[in-house]
């Protein structure tokens, strides 16, 4: 396999984009990306775009087409790639293995989805095709209610509580502002999320990412090929995926995501590193407790930890492991299917000192966490700052 | 909705109504609902119907207070996901419960009970709900 870099990087603004369709979104992302590598459409060999439910949300398949059509560089091949909350990062894993493989040497990976065109009553619907439509969504389940399933067993479990859960949608509102694309711009206190009311039981309306409209996306080179084109290319030193029951009751336990664990570990082994390597990480906080999960799953900390180092501040900006500088899914916003790819988009500002007032310092090595559903599908990818060109 | 279809609703009967399952011969555990390829022996394995105990104990529960289509007349609502008495686990709302006493470890049982009537002109769906016992 070959070593394969991100050489450049777009994303659009995450929020409710009225004046703005599907298209354009994707659009806007991909030629800033293409053109923040100094390439032309031309130069891109395939297309991988994540996105969940266009078909649901704006009535639109064929999404692959689409974008190839809109960036203007038909007839290259263009392929959706959904996983539900995490096609994104599937897509850029697919896009990974395009380049790694010796397939393509460029290649562009998208991600996006326009969520606000619905009610929110169909937005959840929508969102609902990512658990299990037999056995859960026939008996009134809602994606909050499966995620409150796992919070309340991890309560129970290790002793977390709902301020503990707080503290990381306080923390990603913070990180959030200091992100100019980020979708809510507004600092919240814990106070305000506890009185926030209950969604599902203990999860409360502040412990829920958004609904967002918004695309992503990267360009994707050959190792050698990216360090002659561009100056500051990142390379994906790991790229893991792994699978689980689409269904809650089909898991081993409910306190830990297995996927996540298992993509992690491999990624560490692909990437010879520990979790004490990583420099900072961008998680899939769709909620608060997946933050919690995550950072004990990734081995940031021990099982049952996640709460109380998120309470004391160890996952801040100015903390020991940097946990969603961009505001994360809660503070930047969630537009499904784009979602991965802005973790990639997040990766590559840090690694090249670019992520303004949110910058961590020495950043070094990047990890991003993309999850599918309540945790059936879960990707990893690490990446490293490399030399370019001078 | 889709899963409202009437054949849908039709062909689950025997899980949502009696909690039909199965269970592998090969390495003795149940699967509800019904698996086609037992996970563990894959094609070693040796699955036969199996009805699942109609008992069992809360395992994690939340209470709803935002509800999905065809469910914002009944919220707030109870679910919880249940571990049976032998082993399989399903994902229910619990009902005639006093909700002091829904809590992780409490004994329920089975219950049937309308479940939706999402579409007019479509069947109303009915199956398996439970409630805490003593
Ligand atoms: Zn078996």
């Amino acid at each position: 396999m070959r070593s394969v870099s991100i050489i450049g990087v777009g994303l659009t603004s995450f929020g409710e984009h009225w004046g703005k369709s599907f298209r354009e979104l994707i659009a806007e992302a991909g030629i800033l990306a293409i053109a923040g590598c100094n390439l032309e459409g031309k130069d891109i060999e395939a297309i991988y775009g994540g996105c969940m439910a266009s078909g649901r949300f704006i009535g639109q398949e064929h999404i692959g087409a689409l974008i190839a059509d809109q960036l203007g560089v038909t007839p290259i091949p263009a392929t959706r790639v959904e996983a539900a909350c995490a096609s994104g990062g599937v897509a850029l894993r697919s896009g990974y293995l395009a380049v790694a493989s010796g397939a393509h040497d460029i290649v562009a990976v998208g991600g996006i989805e326009k969520m606000t065109e619905v009610s929110t009553e169909q937005a959840g619907f929508a969102l609902g095709g990512a658990g299990d439509q037999e056995t859960e969504l026939f008996h009134g389940a809602t994606f909050p209610s499966l995620y409150a399933l796992m919070a309340r067993k991890h309560m129970k479990e290790f002793g977390t509580t709902e301020e503990q859960m707080a503290a990381c949608a306080v923390k990603n509102h913070k990180n959030a502002l200091l992100n100019p694309n980020a979708q809510f711009h507004r600092e919240v206190s814990i106070e305000d999320v506890m009185k926030s009311g209950y969604v599902a039981s203990p999860l409360k309306l502040l412990d829920c990412s958004p609904i967002t409209d918004g695309a992503a996306a990267v360009i994707l080179c050959e190792t050698k090929k990216a360090r002659k084109l561009c100056k500051n290319p990142v390379e994906i030193i790991a790229s893991t995926q792994a699978s689980d029951s689409l269904a809650l009751t089909g898991r081993k336990s409910l306190t830990e995501m297995l996927a996540t664990k298992i993509a992690a570990k491999q990624a560490y082994e692909h990437a010879k590193l520990k979790p004490k390597d990583i420099d900072f990480a961008e998680v899939h906080d769709c909620f608060t407790i997946a933050e919690i999960f995550a950072i004990e799953d990734l081995g940031f900390f021990k099982k049952g930890e996640g709460g109380k180092a998120t309470e004391a501040g160890k996952t801040g900006l100015n903390g020991e492991i940097p946990i969603n500088t961009s505001g994360g899914l809660k503070g930047k916003g969630h537009p499904v299917g784009a979602t991965g790819v802005a973790q990639a988009v997040e990766a590559f500002l840090q690694l090249n000192n670019a992520a303004e007032k949110r910058q961590v310092k020495n950043a070094n090595i990047g990890l991003t966490h993309n999850v599918g559903g309540s945790g059936a599908t879960a990707v990893v990818h690490i990446y490293k700052k490399i030399g370019g060109k001078k | 909705m889709p899963h409202s279809a009437l054949p849908l609703q039709w062909r689950r009967y025997p899980e949502r109504y009696y909690l039909k399952g199965n269970y592998c011969e090969n390495c003795k555990q149940s699967f509800f609902p019904a698996r086609t390829v037992c996970p563990n022996c894959r094609r070693k394995g040796k699955l036969v119907e199996k009805s699942m105990p109609h008992s069992g104990k809360i395992v994690s529960w939340t209470e709803l207070f935002v509800g999905p289509f065809g469910f914002e007349q009944e919220t707030p609502y109870f679910l919880a996901i249940v571990e049976l008495e032998n082993g399989a686990k399903a994902l229910s709302q619990i009902v005639d419960s006093d909700a002091k006493k829904i809590k992780i470890g409490a004994k329920v049982k089975k219950v049937f009970r309308k479940i939706s009537d999402i579409d007019p002109e479509g069947p109303i769906a009915y199956g398996y709900k439970f409630k805490v016992v003593g």
